[in-house]
């Protein structure tokens, strides 16, 4: 399952994996600062995050504060972003309304996708129906990343079109990418 | 608990303009002031516009936060972070974040009077139960304080001038609402912080 898991590089194929691709396009673009409510899915990317001293990384309690903090970071100078899952999305409503917007900032959103392509959990494939909605209601640019060759391109462009329009931007990882997260059946 | 934690029933009831007004009177390197959802920012907008001041118009709860992303992107220069007591109530989890990272230049103020002034000063489920100050103690922000009187307040805001870790300054203030309102242009009032800061050039 190495190759399926969205964990590792494919086998022999040199291309690097979608968490080896954020991290570098992050870095390429300057975006030191990363803070996160975790997910299961993004375990690796996050280890991989902290482990590199270009990074100031650490959780925060709810994805609204994490919000806040990159916020405040940007208009320091310092540029973020914020790690999430779908269901830490849908309690960003108002901050996106009232503040990323309004304001214009340049919030850059991973969302780690939970709620289809094999989820288990009802409620999360609910509160998942309302992630685009509520993203497409706020105009807010979005783009869902099903395949890792365009990954790179996607992420790269997404940060430079967020900074400089001033703009936030949700990449949103399907677990088409990432392999999701999956029921263990015993 | 030791003595600089006592409890705000031992508190004088202050006044929020009179407070921010002292606080923004000690001010000489501009430092950076985040002013909470609603009288907080209203009142940090009439003690006399700052362009390091930056004043929130929603997302109730994120005066902390925010302050807490502006010190770690500049930690050369002190961030102080004013805010209500239904908004922190709102966002205690925050104070644990600050605890954990510990930066050296951040102060936060919590202006606490018991009720949601501004919707028409319905008392917050906190009210006369919880004690703010000892919640930020126990969330890991030890040098928190209840300031006993205006003097007081001065004296623990000299402090955390020179602290070497964040610190939260509770103060209990009476019912008065604003004295003033913010002009509401985010726009505006996030490009002027970022000029104050120094992290734009005018066009």
């Amino acid at each position: 399952m190495a190759a399926t898991d969205g964990q590792t590089s494919p086998i022999g194929s040199g291309e690097k994996a979608w968490h080896e691709i954020v991290l570098q396009t992050l870095k390429r673009n300057d975006v030191r600062l990363v803070t996160y409510v975790p997910d299961r899915v993004l375990t690796r990317l996050i280890r991989e995050i902290h482990a590199d001293p270009f990074f100031t990384a650490f959780p925060a309690a709810r994805e609204e504060e994490a919000v806040g903090i990159v916020s405040g970071a940007w208009m320091g100078g310092m540029r973020g972003a914020v790690l999430m899952q779908t269901s830490g999305f849908a309690t960003l409503a108002n901050v996106l309304a009232s503040l990323a917007i309004p304001y214009q900032i340049p919030l850059i959103m991973f969302v780690s996708e939970r709620g289809t392509l094999g989820e288990f959990n009802y409620g999360q494939s609910l509160v998942c129906r309302t992630m685009r909605p509520v993203l497409d209601s706020l105009a807010v640019e979005h783009h869902t990343v099903t395949r890792l060759d365009e990954f790179e391109f996607i992420v790269d462009r997404s940060i430079k079109q967020a900074v400089t329009t001033q703009a936030p931007v949700a990449l949103i990882l399907s677990p088409l990418l990432t392999g999701g997260k999956v029921l263990q059946m015993s | 608990m030791n003595k600089a934690n006592l409890p705000a029933r031992n508190t004088k009831v202050m006044n929020r303009f009179d407070l921010t007004s002292r606080l923004i009177a000690r001010l000489k390197n501009e430092e950076a002031v985040i002013g909470g959802i609603g009288n907080t920012n209203f009142d940090l907008w009439a003690a006399g516009h700052r362009p390091q001041n930056f004043y929130m118009l929603g997302s109730m709860g994120l005066a902390f936060p925010i302050a807490l992303g502006v010190a770690l992107a500049q930690p050369n220069r002190r961030v102080f972070a004013l805010e209500g007591d239904g908004s922190l109530l709102m966002q205690l989890g925050c104070l644990s974040t600050i605890a954990t990272l510990k930066p050296k230049n951040l102060t936060m103020v919590v202006m606490d009077n018991g009720i949601y002034q501004i919707t028409g000063a319905q008392p917050t489920p906190a009210a006369g139960v919880a004690d703010l100050v000892a919640i930020a103690v126990s969330s890991g922000l030890i040098d928190s304080a209840w300031a006993a009187d205006e003097e007081d307040f001065e004296r623990l805001i000299d402090q955390s001038l020179s602290a070497s870790e964040p610190m939260l300054i509770g103060v209990r203030i009476d019912d008065k609402p604003g004295t003033a309102t913010t002009r509401r242009d985010p726009v505006q009032i996030r490009e002027r912080f970022m000029l104050g800061l120094g992290v734009r050039e005018p066009l």
